[in-house]
């Protein structure tokens, strides 16, 4: 690592990590360096969510290192923890908008607990948040009465709110239609190049994400399984990455889940019923 | 034997959880006892609790009182009058509700009516990660979600617990004097000679603040804890207000021994 | 979110709950008449206090002039020994008689205190000197039936 060359805003080494006694994450490297958009994908269950988590601080790791912005997030306490946690934006899969509060209360929640400021300057800051994701007009609406992009945008700004140096995103398309699904991917992109942030997008979406990320990390058995340019992932000849981009039933992940021969059930069923 | 074994596995596996779960909630009982300063620090958070939790279950607890009460003068007419000690009704009612009855039926109330609120409140925000969201925003929802809704309970408890009674002596003033036709100073005078200040009100309040505080705590627990699907929020609900109500009954008679016991 | 209304609906809750407390420590409870534990204790000595507990009023006249605080057995004379505490207001004869009375047919027993002519008053732990045992039931039944059989013993002579 050269002198000049800054700390890479994410840095996972041999992380291993699971729920039960199976590990989910096996080993995962990762390095991310600042202004990257990188897009984390992989089949269900493979460890991209509770890679969220590692990184927020809400799953501690088995073994391994985690680092956000050179801090090992497994060995803060809780006050380092938080403080950390302000300069982190998140984006949970359905908004995770506080239901009591209206728009505006809930973009405002951010400024309102972490900071002093006056409620004028509050007001022009939720306001400008809001205006960046195209939902200046909806502040005195209610979560319940947002539509469900709408509500993801909300959540947005106020996850932008304390112009976060890191923003996680959970799946930020998925159950979408292309319109919203467009407005989100652009003002991700937009996002991250006006503030200067490090974005990170676990998702499904293969053709929004395709267009919008700079990178992609394919997750498979815990590790790392690929790590490429959106265009390779278009020309790829493996074939996980086919039946991912293809979206084909049948591959590398089969479509049966593992049962005795077929012919020999039906066979079984018969002759015990006779 | 084989079906008796699998029995005493299973008995042996359900003491566990249940060992377990009562571990789970020692510890996060504390936990939520180590933020309540930060919750009274932020007052205005408390009094919207309170206000969801306590001033809106006045209605079904003055009611209920008022109605306990006049059954109480009812039954309690009914048997003191064979004695020829009809002017005792007064102590009567007064002792029963101030003691036993104000405090653990303004629990079970309570638990029904506020408690299975809090905890399907607390299970949705869980389930819609809005705890989760909170947390990653450098808010620990355990101060400013958790707590407020278990002071709550604790203020509210013994507030009702004194309603329910007034409610109830009234009751059974207006069945007893105005109905029945008790005479009015003696149905007063022979209540305010059995009821000791300090040892049947003050105690009856002691008593509602340690329901107020068992039933908070079960509520926001099964809430916190609630599995994340529509069948966990509705099982937790269910959770709160048995556990809630047994915790209460259990708890009354243990006071009870200990407060009154010593009084012959 | 009108958190002046939660203020004052919440105001108004507590100041209900005050009110209860109030209404229960006067209207339904002795707080009126609560003794705030100033007094005098006196001592009284019985061979059978029947039915008499701790916090029984002592009265003189019908008045209630104290309390009783404590009841034990005096393990020597094996006498029951009880305390009681006099309002400050009142003072009483050394040659006061203290007995053991029941109020109405079966109601709760309370010491009653008669005040005879000696000029001297009684102070702060001296003992009552005489004493009238509660009656008990068996006994005034042994005395009657016993009184009867020497009657019809005597008559019959």
């Amino acid at each position: 690592m050269g002198i000049g060359a800054p700390d890479p805003i994410i840095d996972l080494k041999d992380v291993r990590f699971g729920y039960a006694e199976r590990p989910i994450l096996d080993g995962l490297n990762l390095t991310v360096p600042k202004g990257q958009i990188l897009a984390v994908m992989g089949g269900s269950g493979s460890g991209k969510t509770s890679l969220l988590g590692l990184l927020g601080g809400r799953n501690k790791a088995w073994s391994g290192q985690v680092r956000v912005d050179g801090q090992d997030v497994g060995h803060l306490n809780r006050s380092q923890l938080y403080a950390l946690r302000q300069r982190l934006g998140m984006l949970f899969q359905f908004g995770a908008l506080f239901t009591d509060l209206t728009v505006f209360e809930n973009v405002a929640f951010p400024y309102r607990e972490q900071t002093d400021l006056p409620e004028a300057i509050i007001r022009d800051l939720v306001l400008m948040k809001l205006e960046a994701v195209g939902l200046r007009g909806a502040a005195p609406l209610m979560p319940s009465e947002l539509s469900g992009g709408m509500a993801r945008r909300v959540a947005l700004a106020r996850a932008i709110a304390l112009d976060p140096m890191l923003m996680m995103y959970d799946e930020p398309f998925t159950g979408l239609d292309p319109i919203s699904v467009g407005i989100i991917g652009r003002l991700i992109q937009r996002l991250n190049a006006t503030f200067g942030m490090t974005s990170l997008i676990v998702t499904h979406d293969l053709n929004e994400t395709l267009r919008i990320a700079d990178r992609v990390v394919v997750i498979s058995e815990g590790k790392v399984y690929r790590d490429m340019t959106p265009q390779d992932v278009r020309k790829s000849d493996d074939l996980f990455i086919r039946q991912f981009a293809d979206g084909l039933p049948d591959g590398p992940v089969p479509f049966h889940y593992p049962a005795p021969p077929y012919a020999q059930q039906l066979i079984a069923d018969h002759v015990s019923s006779s | 034997m084989s079906h008796l074994l699998n029995l005493i596995e299973a008995l042996g596996a359900h003491v566990n959880r249940l060992l377990a779960r009562l571990g789970l909630f020692a510890r996060f009982s504390w936990s939520v006892l180590s933020v309540i300063g930060i919750c009274i620090a932020r007052f205005t958070l408390l009094v919207r609790e309170i206000y969801f939790s306590g001033v809106r279950s006045l209605a079904i607890i003055t009611v209920s009182g008022l109605f306990v009460g006049m059954v109480l003068a009812v039954q309690g007419y009914e048997v003191l009058q064979r004695f020829g000690s009809a002017e005792s009704l007064g102590s009567l009612v007064a002792l029963s509700l101030v003691r036993e009855l104000g405090p653990v039926v303004a629990a079970l109330l309570f638990a029904g009516r506020a408690s299975s609120a809090v905890t399907a409140e607390i299970g949705l925000m869980r389930a819609t990660e809005q705890l989760a969201a909170m947390d990653m925003m450098a808010i620990n929802p355990l101060a400013r979600i958790i707590a407020p809704r278990f002071m709550a309970a604790v203020v509210s408890m013994p507030i009702l617990a004194v309603i329910f009674s007034s409610a109830g002596v009234i009751g059974a003033y207006l069945i007893g004097v105005q109905l029945i036709g008790i005479d009015d100073g003696a149905f007063w005078s022979q209540m305010q000679a059995s009821v000791d200040f300090r040892i049947d009100v003050l105690n009856g309040l002691f008593k509602s603040l340690i329901f107020g505080i068992a039933v908070g705590l079960i509520s926001v627990f099964e809430g916190y804890h609630a599995a994340p699907t529509a069948e966990g929020v509705s099982s937790a609900t269910t959770r709160t207000v048995v556990t809630s109500s047994l915790s209460v009954l259990m708890l009354d008679f243990v006071l009870t021994v200990w407060m009154f016991r010593g009084l012959n | 979110m009108n958190r002046s209304k939660f203020d004052l609906a919440v105001g108004l809750f507590v100041a209900l709950g005050m009110i209860g407390v109030a209404f229960m420590a006067l209207r339904v409870g002795n707080l009126a008449s609560f003794d705030s534990g100033a007094g005098y204790r006196l001592e009284a000595r019985f061979d059978n206090i029947g039915g008499l507990k701790v916090r029984a009023p002592v009265k003189s006249a019908g008045v209630v002039v104290g309390r009783i605080e404590g009841i034990h057995l005096d393990r020597e004379s094996y006498e029951a020994v009880v305390e009681m505490r006099i309002y400050p207001q009142y003072r009483f004869t050394n040659d006061t008689i203290a007995s053991i009375l029941t109020s109405g047919l079966l109601g709760e027993q309370y010491l009653s205190l008669e005040v005879g002519g000696d000029p001297s008053y009684l102070t702060d732990g001296q003992r009552i000197p005489k004493t009238q045992s509660a009656m008990v039931l068996e006994k005034l039944i042994g005395q009657f039936l016993y009184n009867k059989a020497s009657e019809s013993a005597g008559s019959s002579k």
